[in-house]
C-alpha cells in the first residue's frame, strides 16, 4: 500500500513541471500497478488475522494475566525483593552493554564506511555472526572459555575472578548477542554519506575529534539512536545465553527474563505475568520511540531531497 | 603564496594517478588543471590540499615544505564538486564553521564571526540565505556558499575540484565569469580542476594540461590553444583534424596544399601528421584557387549561428570537420552531397613519434 502511494506521488511530482497531461500519466500508473479489489481485501485480511493471532492476542494475554488479580497483586509481584534484584541487575547490564556496543558500532561502521583495508568483507560478515549463532551455543562458548572446567578457569580462580555465574559473564554474552545492532544500522548510512563533508571539515581546520562531533555525529544521529534502542531492547530481553552463564542464583544472577521463567516454573502465574508486563511495556515504548524516530528521519530525508 | 610541486608520484594499486609531476603555481594566479577523467588532475589537487599523501615527492608552500603537514593545518580552502555543505547546519553556520571550530585562544568573538560571515555572504551575493538550509538552495547557490565557507578561514590557497561540474550549462557559464571577477577582487592563489577546455580557457591566467598522470603542457590560455605542445593537447583543446603530411625541408605537404613546418628544417621526405582545427579550414565552392583539396560534403549540421561540415577527401578515410558562419555557408551556396574545395589556413605538423599521444 505504502509503496504504491509513494510511487503515484513521485510520478506526479516528476511530471508536474513539464507535461500537461501528467494527470493522465498518474492515472495510467495507477492502473498499471493497481490490484483488483478482491485481491487487496484478501491480502489485507490475511495480514490482519496474522497480526491479531500472533501479536495482539499474546500481548493482551500478558496484560490480562498481569492485572487479573488487581493492581495490588501486580505491585506485590514487582516489589518482591527477588524481582527488584532482577530488575537492578538487568538495568546495570544494559548500562554497561549499550555504551560498549555504541562505541563498537560507531567504530566498526566508521572503519568500514570510510576506509579501504584488506579483510573488510570478512569483518562485515563477522559482525553478523551473533545473529546467526544460537544463543545457547554462545553461552556454552563462554562457559568453555571461562568456566571452572574451562580453559581460563584455573587462572581466573587463582586470581579470585568470577565471570561465569556472575554479572561479568552475563555482560559478556549480552554484549556479544547485541553487537550487530548499532553497527548494522550505521554501516549503510555512513557508506551512503561518503566522506566529503568530513574532508570539508578537515580543510576548514577542524581536527579529527571536532569533525566527528560536529559533522559525522549529527549526520548519523537518527540511525545511531535507532540502533541504541534496538540494542537496549534486545539486551533487556536476552534469555538463552544468559540462562547458560548466569547460574540462576536467585536474587543475585537472575535477570528479568530469567526471573520470569523461575516464577512460571513455580506456578506463580500472576507474578510471572506481572513482571512480563514490565518487559512488554518496555517493548511498546521502544516501538513507539522507534516509530517517532523513523517518522523524524523520513521527514528530514524528504526535506533534504526537496 | 606560491606552490611548488616537486616530482610527485601517486598510484592507487596498479593505477598511476600522478606520474612524476613537477609544477610551480605562482602567487595570486588562477590556474586551471585541465585534462580528461583519469588524468590525475583531481588527485594532484587533493595532494596539494593534504587530502591524499603522495607516494614520493615534495609539496612546498612559499618555499616551506608542507608534504607532511596535516590537512587541517595547511590553510587551504577546498571547494568540492558536490559542494559538501553540512546538511544539518544553516548557511550561516556552514560559513562560520571554520571560525567556530578554532581553539578558544585563536577564535574570533561571536560578533566578529557574525560580521565576517555576513561580509562573505555579501561577497557571494547570498546574504539573504543566512538562515536557510543547504537543501533549500539551488546548485549554483550552494556552490557559492561552499566558496564563502572556504574563504572564511582566509586560506593561503584556494583549491576548487570541478567546482561547476554538477551545474547545468547556463549557470555554469555565469558562475565561471563570476569566479573570474571574484578572483580579480581577492587575488588568492587559486587552482581549479576541470575537464572543460572552454572553462579553462575562459577563466584562468594559466592552463596546465594533464594526461595519464603527466603534465603535457603548461602555459597561458593563448599559448596552449594556439601552440599546443603535442598532438594530445591539440586534440583535447577543440575540434581538430589530422592529415597525413609529407615533411621536406621546413614545409609539409598535404596533397596539393603546403603548410609551413619550420621546426623540421633538416628533415627530408619524412612522413608525419598535420593538425588543423575545424575553424582553420576554408571551404570554397569553386576550384579556381591554388593549394586546395577536393572534397565531397557528406554531412551538414547547423548549430545556431555556426554550420558544421563533414567532408570526405581522397587523402584518407576519416572525414574532415570544418566550421563556418551560417551566412557565409549560405552565400557560398554549398549543400550536403555537393562538391567543395578545402584550404587549411594554419596548422601544426608533428612527426609520427610525437603523434602517439
Amino acid at each position: 500500500m505504502n509503496t504504491f502511494n509513494q510511487a503515484t506521488r513521485d510520478g506526479r511530482d516528476a511530471g508536474a513541471p513539464a507535461v500537461v497531461d501528467d494527470g493522465d500519466l498518474a492515472r495510467r500508473w495507477q492502473r498499471a500497478t493497481d490490484e483488483p479489489a478482491w485481491l487487496k481485501a484478501v491480502l489485507i485480511t490475511t495480514a490482519l488475522i496474522f497480526v491479531g493471532l500472533f501479536l495482539v492476542l499474546p500481548l493482551s494475554v500478558v496484560l490480562y494475566g498481569a492485572f487479573e488479580r488487581g493492581l495490588a497483586a501486580w505491585f506485590e509481584a514487582v516489589r518482591d525483593p527477588d524481582a527488584l534484584s532482577a530488575i537492578r541487575l538487568t538495568l546495570l547490564i544494559v548500562a554497561i552493554v549499550v555504551p560498549l556496543n555504541t562505541v563498537f558500532g560507531v567504530a566498526a561502521a566508521w572503519a568500514i564506511a570510510k576506509f579501504e583495508f584488506p579483510g573488510k568483507p570478512v569483518l562485515i560478515s563477522l559482525i553478523d555472526m551473533p545473529f546467526a549463532i544460537s544463543p545457547v551455543v554462545v553461552g556454552l562458548i563462554f562457559v568453555i572459555l571461562f568456566g571452572s572446567q574451562g580453559w581460563l578457569g584455573p587462572w581466573l580462580a587463582a586470581h579470585d575472578l568470577r565471570i561465569i555465574f556472575a554479572a561479568p559473564g552475563i555482560v559478556i554474552v549480552i554484549a556479544f548477542g547485541t553487537l550487530p545492532f548499532i553497527a548494522r544500522e550505521l554501516i549503510p548510512l555512513m557508506q551512503q554519506q561518503g566522506k566529503e563533508e568530513e574532508e570539508a571539515s578537515l580543510t576548514l581546520g577542524a581536527g579529527g575529534l571536532k569533525t566527528f562531533w560536529y559533522v559525522t555525529l549529527p549526520n548519523i544521529k537518527w540511525g545511531l539512536i535507532y540502533g541504541v534502542i534496538l540494542c537496549n531492547a534486545r539486551a533487556m530481553g536476552e534469555f538463552g545465553a544468559v540462562a547458560v552463564v548466569s547460574g540462576r542464583i536467585r536474587g543475585e544472577t537472575n535477570t528479568v527474563p530469567l526471573h520470569i521463567e523461575v516464577l512460571y516454573n513455580e506456578y506463580m502465574f500472576t507474578a510471572a505475568f506481572a513482571v512480563s508486563s514490565l518487559l512488554t511495556g518496555l517493548a511498546l515504548v521502544t516501538i513507539a520511540i522507534k516509530s517517532i524516530i523513523e517518522w523524524q528521519d523520513e521527514r528530514q530525508k524528504r526535506r533534504a531531497a526537496a | 603564496m606560491s606552490i611548488e610541486i616537486d616530482r610527485v608520484n601517486k598510484r592507487f594499486r596498479d593505477f598511476v594517478a600522478v606520474d612524476d609531476a613537477s609544477l610551480t603555481f605562482r602567487e595570486g594566479e588562477l590556474t586551471a588543471l585541465l585534462g580528461p577523467s583519469g588524468s590525475g588532475k583531481t588527485t594532484l589537487l587533493r595532494i596539494i590540499a593534504g587530502l591524499e599523501q603522495p607516494d614520493s615527492g615534495r609539496i612546498r608552500f612559499h618555499g616551506e615544505d608542507t608534504t607532511d603537514l596535516h590537512v587541517s593545518k595547511r590553510g587551504v580552502g577546498f571547494v568540492f564538486q558536490h559542494y559538501a555543505l553540512f546538511k544539518h547546519m544553516s548557511v550561516f553556520d556552514n560559513v562560520a564553521f571554520g571560525l567556530t571550530v578554532r581553539p578558544r585562544s585563536t577564535r574570533p568573538t561571536k560578533r566578529e564571526i557574525r560580521d565576517k560571515v555576513m561580509r562573505l555572504l555579501e561577497l557571494v551575493q547570498l546574504d539573504w540565505t543566512a538562515h536557510r538550509y543547504p537543501h533549500q538552495l539551488s546548485g549554483g547557490q550552494r556552490q557559492r556558499i561552499a566558496l564563502a565557507r572556504a574563504l572564511a578561514v582566509e586560506p593561503k590557497v584556494l583549491l576548487l575540484d570541478e567546482p561547476f561540474g554538477a551545474l547545468d550549462a547556463k549557470v555554469r557559464a555565469e558562475l565561471r565569469r563570476w569566479l573570474r571577477r571574484l578572483h580579480d577582487e581577492i587575488h588568492v592563489t587559486s587552482i581549479f580542476v576541470t575537464h572543460d577546455q572552454e572553462e579553462a580557457l575562459e577563466v584562468s591566467d594559466r592552463v596546465i594540461v594533464m594526461n595519464q598522470g603527466r603534465v603535457e603542457q603548461d602555459g597561458s590560455p593563448e599559448e596552449v590553444y594556439d601552440a599546443p605542445a603535442n598532438p594530445f593537447v591539440y586534440r583535447f583543446l577543440g575540434n581538430v583534424n589530422r592529415f597525413d603530411a609529407h615533411i621536406h625541408e621546413g614545409s609539409a605537404r598535404i596533397g596539393e596544399v603546403t603548410l609551413p613546418a619550420p621546426q623540421y628544417p633538416h628533415h627530408r621526405h619524412a612522413s608525419g601528421h598535420a593538425f588543423v582545427r575545424a575553424h582553420d579550414i576554408d571551404v570554397l565552392a569553386t576550384a579556381d584557387q591554388p593549394d586546395t583539396l577536393a572534397a565531397r560534403i557528406s554531412l551538414v549540421s547547423v548549430v545556431g549561428p555556426t554550420v558544421r561540415l563533414e567532408l570526405v577527401t581522397d587523402q584518407g578515410d576519416t572525414p574532415i570537420h570544418a566550421e563556418m558562419a551560417k551566412h557565409r555557408f549560405n552565400a557560398l551556396g554549398l549543400e550536403q552531397g555537393g562538391q567543395a574545395w578545402l584550404r587549411p589556413r594554419q596548422g601544426r605538423v608533428f612527426l609520427p613519434e610525437e603523434a602517439t599521444g
